[in-house]
């Protein structure tokens, strides 16, 4: 076999032309479709596995259980899907590719919008729908109707956009365009959503959301020491939180016989600066807004207020102490840590808050999430709680790890079961706890996000563009006049982009307008429609 | 008898309405079948049609008695999402029906909508009682029941998509679809006309879907202090609108008409029903209204 001399080259593209053609592909309606469906299918797993953002503890828990599967999962940040960098490149992806897309679009349709109908075509029986008749009233008074039916009773926003004009010989004709509405709404809609994608970054970085739990009788000042937890945006200025302060007066759960619960209701007292100190309230679904920063009811509980005495009899620790909701009960889990002791080793107290106790063999359970007989009950350790090692600690655990838990007479665990009011005695004469009184407490999230109307205003935009791109029809028309034999014969012609079902009306509505200037027949041909 | 008793009671006479319906639809696309071009009365589909409305009476008094025993919107469990998302798929077919013949679609239509009642009466039945905190809203008004709306469009446009690839690949000789039983399709608009059917259909629900996106995102703002958290529920509803977004481009794309844009319906829809039954009962989520104790 013979060398081939003339082996097929491809041209070279160069760099400018690699780039040219990887722009062109970006911003291909295909490349946008792929996109698309990559977008749907990597939201996905979000959903299955357990987000830090959402809920760090189960991600912590799956880690814990899946320790191999789950340290790959974790490299593909399968635990962050929604900050993950791919899903991050799939939306950015997206968006130039839109932006590529619409922006040559925006110019065509500028250019379209002020151009003229397109010429009337010479044939009018390969269009969908056509029609013809003749009547008595003359050319000009034919396109007259014909022109005022189509622009419709508004000047401002015709019906149709027209042209008429004049054929060969005597001949009139009418050339009418109707729906340039699509575009202007498909461009609005992608322009809405670009904006939508900035003003959501942008509330990202300017924002900042706290969490700060409050009991009654208790206040809460606005400044970042006073969160308990706080996630400012990369752009928070800790100067621009308002100083006000915020003061629970009450809580108010209602609940069902059944304990379902139906009513949440926070009443307080807001001091801002440069204003009268006044009442308001916070509901699940009204949260109140002060100092540009809107206060959410999003949890309750119990906070008994806890005294205790050391071995000298000293008051050590004087409080209400949160303990946090586990059911629906409010079967509560709390610690106390008393490290403020005169005398003898530290002391920590472990365990439940039952708003409605029931003893019995099986041991001591909440029943219903109203205090009806609340009872306390408690493990008590001693030893060194760690608290001055430097090391954060969470509120809600006990380190026990220095610590040693105190047995009876008997060699059993003591548990404590106090009352409201009631004052016990801990083993080996270590001191007292004093259960004083139940008051509620409520978890309060408060959020400032400054891009909030601009996010709005730029859905609302989208919602209202796809909505006039996908139900505006559009349509041309056109209709030819001539005179034969005295009279006027018109044809009328009609082509829409898709299926429409009121074309034939719309050509009808015309004809009917035609029609009204004198008597007509229509011809053998009628009205038509093929899709 | 208890008003909620009551309520219960139409839907169960609702579900033997469309259960009739369906059976006398089949009927006469059996005899379609047997003669595509019979000119000859359809006693069958009169029978269809009026028992279908008759359902749909009773299961309307049964959402309005359900609504009034409970003391607020009859949307607010799965019980009563499935109630009202059949309710809205049987309503659009009969609507359609005033301006377009698709009484071809009755047969599915009655179908779904009696395989709904079914399992909303046997699963998902909780006794109406009022809601938690969090539903204390005029947004469940809103949102909930332009989702359910939104849902019972889509049902209606993914029954002309089944029809539509059914008859696509009896035209074009796929073996599967030869055998008797799949000559109703002759009778049927052609794939076309089916497609253009869902289409506008599946256009009004995706603006629907948006405005539920946007209503959502406007109570979760109010309710959870913020207006997108990526639960489990709000990641579907995402999915369902680009997959529905997917379809409209495509749609609009060389080579991904026709077929390829019906199985985006496909998929768009069994996404739907994911996001309603899946969501709520396998997700831990925000939105588990399902109403039933985990």
């Amino acid at each position: 076999m013979s060398a081939v001399a003339g082996a097929v080259v491809a041209p070279r593209l160069g760099l400018r032309g690699w780039l040219r053609w990887i722009w062109r592909q970006l911003t291909s309606m295909r490349t946008a479709l792929l996109l698309l469906m990559l977008l749907a299918v990597a939201a996905v797993p979000g959903s299955v596995l357990p987000q830090r953002a959402q809920s760090p503890e189960r991600v912590a828990q799956y880690l814990r259980e899946n320790p191999g599967t789950g340290r790959w999962l974790d490299r593909f940040s399968l635990f962050d899907v929604y900050a993950g960098p791919w899903f991050a490149a799939i939306y950015l992806l997206l968006f130039i590719s839109l932006v590529g897309c619409i922006i040559p679009r925006i110019g065509v349709h500028a250019r379209a919008v002020r151009a003229a109908p397109p010429r009337v075509p010479r044939q009018f029986e390969r269009f969908p729908v056509h029609e013809s008749l003749t009547v008595d009233a003359s050319p000009e008074e034919v396109i007259d109707a014909a022109v005022r039916a189509l622009r419709g009773p508004w000047r401002a926003l015709p019906r149709f956009r027209v042209r008429a004009g004049e054929g060969p010989g005597e001949t009139r004709t009418i050339a009418a365009e109707r729906g340039y509405l699509r575009e202007t709404g498909n461009l609005v809609f992608h322009v809405a959503l670009v904006g939508l994608l900035i003003a959501v970054a942008a509330g990202q970085f300017f924002s900042y959301r706290g969490q700060a739990i409050v009991v009654e009788g208790h206040g809460f000042a606005n400044a970042v020491v006073d969160y308990d937890t706080f996630q400012p945006g990369t752009g928070f200025q800790p100067t621009s939180l308002v100083p006000f302060s915020l003061t629970l007066e009450k809580f108010t759960a209602r609940f069902t016989t059944t304990g379902q619960p139906r009513d949440f209701q926070a009443d307080v007292r807001v001091r801002e600066p440069g204003r009268a100190e006044a009442g308001g309230t916070i509901r699940v679904n009204e949260p109140l807004l002060v100092g540009g920063a809107k206060v959410y009811l999003q949890g309750n509980g119990y906070a008994p207020n806890i005294e205790v005495r050391d071995a000298a009899g000293k008051l050590a620790f004087a409080g209400p102490v949160p303990f946090l909701p586990q059911d629906t009960v409010y079967t509560s889990r709390g610690v106390i840590k008393v490290p403020d002791v005169s005398t003898g080793q530290q002391l920590g107290f472990v365990g439940f808050l039952l708003p409605t106790a029931v003893v019995d063999t099986s041991g001591a359970r909440s029943v219903y999430p109203q205090p009806l007989s609340p009872l306390l009950v408690l493990s008590v350790f001693t030893g060194d709680l760690g608290l001055d090692s430097g090391v954060p600690q969470n509120v809600y655990q006990l380190d026990s790890s220095r610590m040693k838990r105190l047995v009876g007479a008997d060699g059993k665990p003591v548990t404590l079961f106090i009352e409201p009011g009631q004052t016990v005695q801990l083993p080996d004469g270590r001191g007292s706890l004093t259960f004083t009184a139940l008051p509620r407490y409520v978890a309060l999230d408060l959020r400032r996000d400054p891009a909030l109307p601009w996010i709005l205003v730029f859905a609302l935009a989208a919602l209202a563009g796809v909505t006039v791109s996908l139900f505006t029809p559009r349509r041309r028309l056109w209709v030819r006049v001539h005179r034969v034999d005295g009279r006027t014969v018109v044809a009328a012609a009609a082509l829409a982009r898709g299926d429409d079902l009121g074309l034939s009306a719309e050509v009808e509505r015309v004809l009917v307008a035609i029609r009204g200037t004198g008597s007509a027949e229509s011809s053998a041909d009628g009205p038509t429609a093929t899709a | 008898m208890e008003i909620g008793n009551l309520s219960t009671v139409l839907v169960w006479a609702a579900a033997s309405s469309y259960t009739i319906a369906l059976v006398a639809f089949s009927i006469d696309l059996a005899r379609l079948a047997d003669d595509p071009t019979r000119a000859r009365g359809r006693k069958a589909v009169g029978i269809a049609m009026s028992t279908t409305i008759l359902g749909l009476l009773l299961h309307g008094a049964g959402i309005v008695l359900r609504g009034i025993a409970a003391g607020r919107a009859p949307w607010a469990n799965m019980y009563e999402f499935t109630l009202v998302g059949s309710f809205v798929a049987v309503a659009v077919f009969l609507v359609t029906q005033v301006r377009r013949e698709v009484r071809f679609l009755g047969a599915i239509i009655t179908g779904l909508a009696v395989l709904a009642l079914g399992i909303a009466l046997s699963v998902f039945y909780i006794a109406a009682d009022g809601v938690q905190p969090a539903l204390q809203s005029y947004w469940l008004l809103i949102h909930v029941s332009v989702a359910t709306i939104a849902a019972g469009i889509l049902t209606v446009a993914f029954a002309a998509s089944v029809l539509q690839l059914l008859k696509d690949s009896r035209e074009s000789g796929s073996p599967a679809v030869q055998p008797r039983f799949f000559r109703f399709l002759d009778a049927l608009p052609t794939p076309r006309e089916l497609e253009a059917l869902a289409f506008r259909l599946n256009a009004i629900g995706f603006v629907l879907w948006t405005f539920t996106l946007i209503a959502g995102a406007i109570w979760a703002e109010h309710a959870w202090g913020r207006y997108w958290g990526w639960d489990p529920k709000e990641v579907w509803t995402f999915v369902v609108w680009v997959v529905y977004a997917s379809y409209l481009h495509a749609r609009t794309t060389r080579g991904w008409t026709g077929r390829r844009a019906a199985y985006f319906v496909l998929v768009g829809y069994a996404c739907v029903l994911f996001n309603f039954t899946g969501v709520n009962l396998l997700f831990a989520g925000k939105h588990a209204y399902s109403g039933r104790p985990s």
